[in-house]
């Protein structure tokens, strides 16, 4: 995963993303939603993008898809999807590889599914957009992901209306929909955020098996790192529309290398902690429309005085984290893990 | 459903017997004398007035004579006009005091041409007020956009009659574009051809309205999750916007078109008027003018009639259009 200067990515990189940026012209001026993010996904693994709101994981990955409305967006860099340009692609091109090539599990399924549509028939349309087969052969194959998907009575309940859903089996439903073509990427946009803990963790069994099943890549975007730590191969971080350090999961997790990863473990509540002292992070997200110069994280951050005027001027480089090759990491602290380590932020 | 259907058309029966009483006091109990109303230029004496009265049991007290017309709605009435005995046949909503000829038949053999009117119209609205309503929304904020919708507001600040004189003037006379109106009786041919001019216009001028409500609806649904999850599925464009889009901005297009199906049908004055079609409208147009009471109440009451029925209709209909709408 090194990020910049790359020659041929591997066979197994389904995904491979390049210097990408997204802005949205607004009223009040240009809203930069995602700056240089680079980052593969590869098959057979779960990528995990955790961020606060706004951090532009959403944005991006519906980049993805090339689902923005390109009169309304101002889109540069590269997405590769199995070695096919995303980017400024005809929508001839985009159509045929949405829901195969890479498809969306959307956050919120009572909002994403259509309300007029019954649960069966949205699933059926997916799987008759890619196959030239009768609606009689698209219901079948759609109680079929029903049932895959582990939702009871699939008969009955291809032929209901999402109201008529509980929110975890919207959940499912929403991911049978995405699975309905077999794609080589699934994307999974906060697929567990309104579920109780319960129905939460089997969502999360799911999209394992699937993906063991499948063999696809698994993209699942979140801001809880309880479920990354769960289920995440590789993990993302990104802040205010730039990844801030990327890197395996379990490493990333186990010592931060970017201050503001410390900081997200630093706010999850966990038992044995004085639970009238929850952690937060000081400050608010940065605006897009004027975020912070240098680091964006600077505002907020803790060793922002240590090290001067290069937060405040100078977008840091991606680097490899000191002593830990496969990790890197955009930080003006010169040795962030140790940094981080010593804080006194534990 | 069933229970709640019952419920309001008992809810309807009682809209219209208040309807009823209620123009039966206005009328019967206003200035306008009918036996005035019967002689032709006002030259009968004062014998003849009261004997015409008595013909029409005007000198019975007010509930007698509600009773009366009441009773002829459901069982028809006999009516004597100068020794003749004329029947008129349930549902009686009395009998023209310029024809002596039944109301109910007046208004019914006027209603082939309002219906035909009033189908024209609404399958013009929708026909070009969805399509504008669709491309503006996608369009929204170009120069098409501004130019069609600004365009349907300056058309609709115009007074109608105006709008409808130059049309009928300048399309069916002057230039002869489009067929005058021909009463029904000359053949089915010439008189279809003859509502094209007025179902254009009035089709026309309602879809300005419709392509507004069609445009703000489906600038709403083009931005929802839904619409973006149909787009992520790889379907073309125009099964997003129609079967998706479109399909969940339709529900305020149906209540708002029942309403205006219910004023269409109850006869569309000023366009029947200019074109010289022999609808509802026309026929409500001469009775006012000429104080033909019976018939007056009579289009009154069908158009409360129609109101109340396609009221109902839209609210079945938008259970159909939209599943979470459990009727109750």
């Amino acid at each position: 995963m090194i990020p910049d200067g790359r020659v041929d990515p591997p066979a197994d990189v389904v995904l491979d993303v390049t210097d990408l940026s997204i802005a949205f012209p607004t009223d009040e001026g240009l809203l930069q939603a995602v700056s240089g993010l680079s980052f593969q996904a590869r098959l057979g693994r779960t990528l995990a993008i955790v961020g606060e709101s706004g951090s532009g994981k959403t944005v991006a990955s519906m980049a993805v898809l090339g689902l923005h409305d390109p009169r309304r967006t101002r889109i540069s860099g590269s997405i590769r999807l199995e070695g096919e340009e995303v980017v400024g692609a005809p929508e001839w091109m985009l159509q045929a590889l949405r829901s195969t090539t890479a498809a969306m599990v959307f956050q919120d399924p009572l909002s994403a599914l259509h309300p007029f549509h019954k649960v069966g028939r949205q699933i059926a349309e997916a799987y008759r957009a890619h196959h030239p087969v009768s609606k009689a052969v698209a219901q079948r194959r759609a109680v079929e992901m029903l049932d895959r998907v582990g939702i009871p009575n699939p008969h009955r309940r291809a032929n209901q209306f999402p109201h008529e859903f509980s929110g975890g089996m919207r959940q499912r439903a929403m991911i049978a929909l995405g699975l309905v073509n077999n794609p080589r990427l699934l994307i999974a946009d906060e697929p567990t955020t309104a579920l109780d803990v319960t129905v939460q963790a089997q969502i999360l069994d799911l999209l394992g098996d699937l993906r063991r099943e499948f063999g696809s890549a698994v993209i699942l975007i979140t801001h809880d790192l309880a479920v990354v730590a769960e289920t995440a191969d590789d993990l993302l971080v990104m802040y205010a529309g730039r990844a801030v350090e990327q890197g395996p999961a379990r490493q990333v997790l186990g010592r931060p290398s970017h201050p503001y990863t410390e900081a997200l473990l630093q706010s999850l509540p966990s038992p044995s902690a004085d639970l009238g002292l929850l952690r937060t992070i000081p400050g608010n997200p940065p605006s897009l429309l004027a975020p912070p110069p240098g680091c964006a994280f600077h505002p907020r951050c803790v060793f922002s005085d240590r090290v001067g005027a290069p937060c405040r001027t100078e977008v840091p480089a991606w680097r490899a984290a000191p002593g830990e090759s496969h990790r890197h990491v955009r930080c003006h602290l010169e040795d962030p893990v140790t940094a981080i380590d010593a804080g006194g932020l534990r | 459903m069933l229970t709640y259907v019952l419920r309001r058309v008992g809810l309807g029966l009682t809209v219209l017997l208040a309807t009823l009483v209620a123009s039966f006091l206005l009328f019967f109990a206003g200035p306008a004398d009918p036996a005035q109303a019967m002689c032709p230029e006002q030259r009968c004496s004062p014998e003849r007035l009261t004997e015409i009265r008595e013909n029409l049991g005007l000198d019975r007290p007010l509930a007698a004579q509600f009773t009366e017309y009441f009773g002829g709605l459901f069982v028809g009435r006999d009516f004597e006009f100068a020794g003749d005995v004329v029947h008129c046949s349930a549902p009686c909503l009395g009998m023209s005091f310029l024809t002596k000829r039944p109301v109910s038949e007046e208004i019914f053999s006027r209603f082939p041409a309002t219906v035909l009117l009033a189908l024209g119209t609404v399958v013009v609205l929708l026909a070009v007020g969805l399509t504008v309503g669709v491309i503006t929304a996608r369009a929204r904020g170009s120069a098409l956009d501004r130019l069609l919708i600004g365009g349907s507001q300056v058309f609709g600040a115009i007074p109608y009659y105006v709008v409808a004189l130059v049309f009928a003037l300048y399309a069916t006379r002057i230039h002869g574009i489009l067929p005058q109106a021909m009463p029904l009786s000359d053949g089915l041919p010439g008189f279809l051809a003859g509502l094209i001019a007025p179902c254009l216009l009035l089709g026309l001028v309602y879809s300005a309205g419709y392509a507004r409500y069609t445009r703000s609806a489906m600038i709403e649904t083009l931005a929802t999750d839904y619409v973006r999850t149909a787009r992520s599925k790889g379907l073309d464009e125009v099964t997003v916007v129609r079967s998706h889009a479109l399909r969940a901005a339709i529900g305020p297009v149906v209540t708002i078109l029942g309403l205006d199906v219910a004023a269409l049908l109850s006869g569309t004055l000023v366009t029947e008027k200019i074109f010289e079609i022999d609808g509802i409208g026309k026929l409500s147009i001469d009775a006012l003018a000429r104080d033909d009471l019976p018939v007056i109440m009579g289009t009154v009451l069908v158009t409360a009639v129609l109101v109340v029925t396609l009221n109902l209709v839209v609210d079945i209909a938008y259970s159909f259009v939209d599943p979470r709408v459990r009727l109750s």
